[in-house]
């Protein structure tokens, strides 16, 4: 089979965080242009959700196993590590809880590909700072009050929260508006300010040992990942 | 096993006739010998990969697509159905048989029974999805055909495709599942006892025994359709088709006329349906609907089933104003065969024309179907 280009830029990065053979899981699918992707070129095997139904439709009619559902709702219903990949590609920050749903993408695969725009870049910082209005740029293009997007976070805040989930980064990427492409655990100065966007992978691979704290040895059921 | 078939000209359909077979049904009893009706269009490859076997649902037959002699008019699923349809007879061989228990043909209460000039009737034994799907099985295998590329139905006809599922698993790709449910529903149970009690209460049904005077309870029948016919729409498409519009007059009887253009239509529903629909039949089919549940048990047979289903494909579908098999039921299924990591897929297709939208132009089904059955039958080609 040929392997076939990406349409979008961040789906030639994912495609480099995926093995071959594996299986995977892309919430927020859409029509399966990501999911034809990894099938053609990593030989996956991909399922999919997509919350819009004229999306989930051709996706379907496309051939690939898409559930028009929500991903907020819908997620429990997958057993634990039934996916190799589990892919929030550009939706965490359209997410009501985000906290929950990087949970459930590792609950349900081994690693999780999470991407999102970072309300950190420089320009959206100056944006506000000078005309003292949200912000709106063309990663985020919408106005304050009419947006799917709910949650802004930065870099930062995203590592922060990883850090108190225990979540590993194995590998992050940043892009900049210009698509200029770096690794973002290596250039650390600025990387908040000129990541346009960032992508993730993460996975529960490096669990610390168990510290105990009292006296008393009580061991929680997952004082691993609870901790 | 020994199959007869025949091709009868008066049905304008093939006749199976399969003798001292003894299948046993799921209450125990057990028929020696029975029929089943049945129509196939397009043809059947050289490897035999392009079968699909359609199911229908209560009221439905063999007659798919193409004429129906009994009615006169098309077959039931001819928008669906046919060369260049979304169920393509082009590229696919598509066989329709009419249930076990059915009054087109195959055996049923309607039907004499065996070695004798005397109908079933109420001495029909109980008939369930289990049974029907068990019948179509040995048409299937008695027609050569090891391996079905799908199995696709609506309503009483998702059920038998998810029997298919639990029976066949190695029998079968993929099923095509729609407006359907893991069990009849304490509601729809419910509807189908009132028509029932009506075919009942009809004098003239005499515990079935109207054949031998030659009549049809044809008030109780028609009453009873009226009924399932307003469970298989929805207020809304009821309200856009009829409002309060009045039938034939400008001002109200103050009567019990049929005032209404609502209460015409179902009166018509009612009396074509007698014409076409046998009461005893209608009984035994709504019963086996009553009995059908997996609820419990689904999940079960598809994780431990000792016939291999990991290969099976599910495309499941539902309709929003569906009140009959909501989309909750749909989901249902949907949610325990992604609990066991199966290639299903899932769609909820926004329409106002209730239960019987899976019969109606619906563009959106008519594409999931369509692109469904292309994409995999691409991928078992390959």
């Amino acid at each position: 089979m040929n392997k076939i280009n990406s349409i979008r830029k961040d789906w030639s990065l994912i495609e480099t965080l995926i093995a071959e053979d594996r299986k995977i899981l892309d919430i927020g699918c859409g029509d399966g242009g990501l999911m034809e992707q990894l099938e053609n070129n990593r030989n996956a095997i991909t399922h999919g959700i997509e919350l819009n139904r004229d999306l989930a439709a051709n996706a379907i009619a496309r051939g690939f196993n898409v559930v028009h559902g929500n991903a907020e709702l819908d997620l429990s219903q997958y057993s634990n590590n039934s996916f190799d990949y589990v892919i929030l590609s550009q939706t965490l920050q359209a997410m009501m809880k985000p906290k929950d749903i990087l949970s459930e993408l590792l609950r349900i695969g081994s690693k999780a590909i999470v991407s999102f725009p970072n309300f950190g870049h420089w320009k959206i910082r100056l944006q506000l700072l000078i005309s003292g209005k949200m912000p709106v740029t063309e990663s985020l293009p919408y106005t304050w009050y009419d947006t799917p997007n709910i949650h802004f976070f930065t870099i930062k805040d995203f590592l922060n929260l990883c850090n108190e989930m225990n979540i590993v980064i194995e590998k992050s990427i940043g892009l900049t508006s210009k698509g200029k492409q770096f690794d973002i655990s290596e250039s650390v100065t600025g990387v908040n300010f000129f990541t346009h966007e960032a992508i993730f992978l993460l996975s529960y691979k490096n669990f610390e040992p168990i510290k105990i704290k009292s006296s008393k040895k009580v061991f929680t059921k997952n004082s691993v990942i609870a901790n | 096993m020994k199959t007869k078939f025949t091709a009868d000209t008066k049905l304008e359909s093939e006749i199976a006739y399969f003798e001292n077979i003894n299948l046993k049904l799921e209450s125990g009893d057990i028929i020696d010998s029975f029929k089943l009706a049945f129509k196939t269009y397009g043809k059947l490859n050289a490897d035999k990969t392009n079968a699909i076997l359609v199911c229908h649902a209560l009221t439905g037959d063999q007659y798919v697509a193409g004429n129906n002699p009994i009615t006169g008019r098309e077959g039931w699923w001819s928008r669906m159905v046919g060369p260049n349809k979304p169920i393509d007879t082009k590229k696919f061989f598509v066989i329709c048989s009419n249930v076990l228990g059915g009054c087109a043909g195959s055996t049923g209460p309607k039907e004499l029974q065996n070695g004798s000039d005397v109908a079933y009737g109420g001495n029909f034994p109980s008939i369930t999805i289990k049974d029907m799907v068990k019948a179509q099985s040995l048409l299937i295998e008695s027609l050569n055909i090891e391996k079905l590329f799908s199995v696709i139905g609506g309503s009483m006809g998702a059920m038998q495709a998810l029997q298919w599922a639990i029976d066949f698993p190695d029998r079968i790709l993929n099923i095509i599942h729609i407006a359907g449910a893991l069990k009849h529903s304490a509601q729809n149970i419910a509807f189908h006892e009132v028509g029932r009690q009506a075919i009942m209460s009809d004098p003239i049904w005499k515990n079935g025994k109207y054949f031998e005077n030659n009549e049809v309870p044809e008030r109780g029948l028609s009453v009873a359709r009226m009924i399932a016919h307003i469970t298989y729409l929805s207020e809304n498409a009821m309200h856009r088709k009829f409002g309060r519009k009045l039938q034939s007059r400008d001002i109200i009887s103050f009567g019990f006329d049929a005032d209404f253009q609502v209460e015409s239509y179902l009166r018509y529903q009612g009396k074509s349906f007698v014409e076409r629909f046998d009461a005893n039949s209608y009984l035994y089919l709504t019963r086996a609907m009553d009995y059908f549940d997996h609820d419990e048990t689904f999940r079960k047979n598809i994780e431990f089933s000792h016939n291999p289903n990991n290969h099976l494909k599910y495309l499941i579908v539902s309709f929003t104003s569906d009140w009959l098999f909501p989309t909750i039921e749909s989901k249902i299924i949907v949610n325990q065969l992604n609990s066991l990591s199966r290639e299903v897929s899932f769609l909820e297709i926004d329409t106002d024309k209730g239960h019987d939208s899976f019969l109606l132009e619906e563009p959106q089904l008519d594409d999931v179907i369509k692109g469904f059955l292309t994409n995999n039958f691409e991928k078992i080609d390959e």
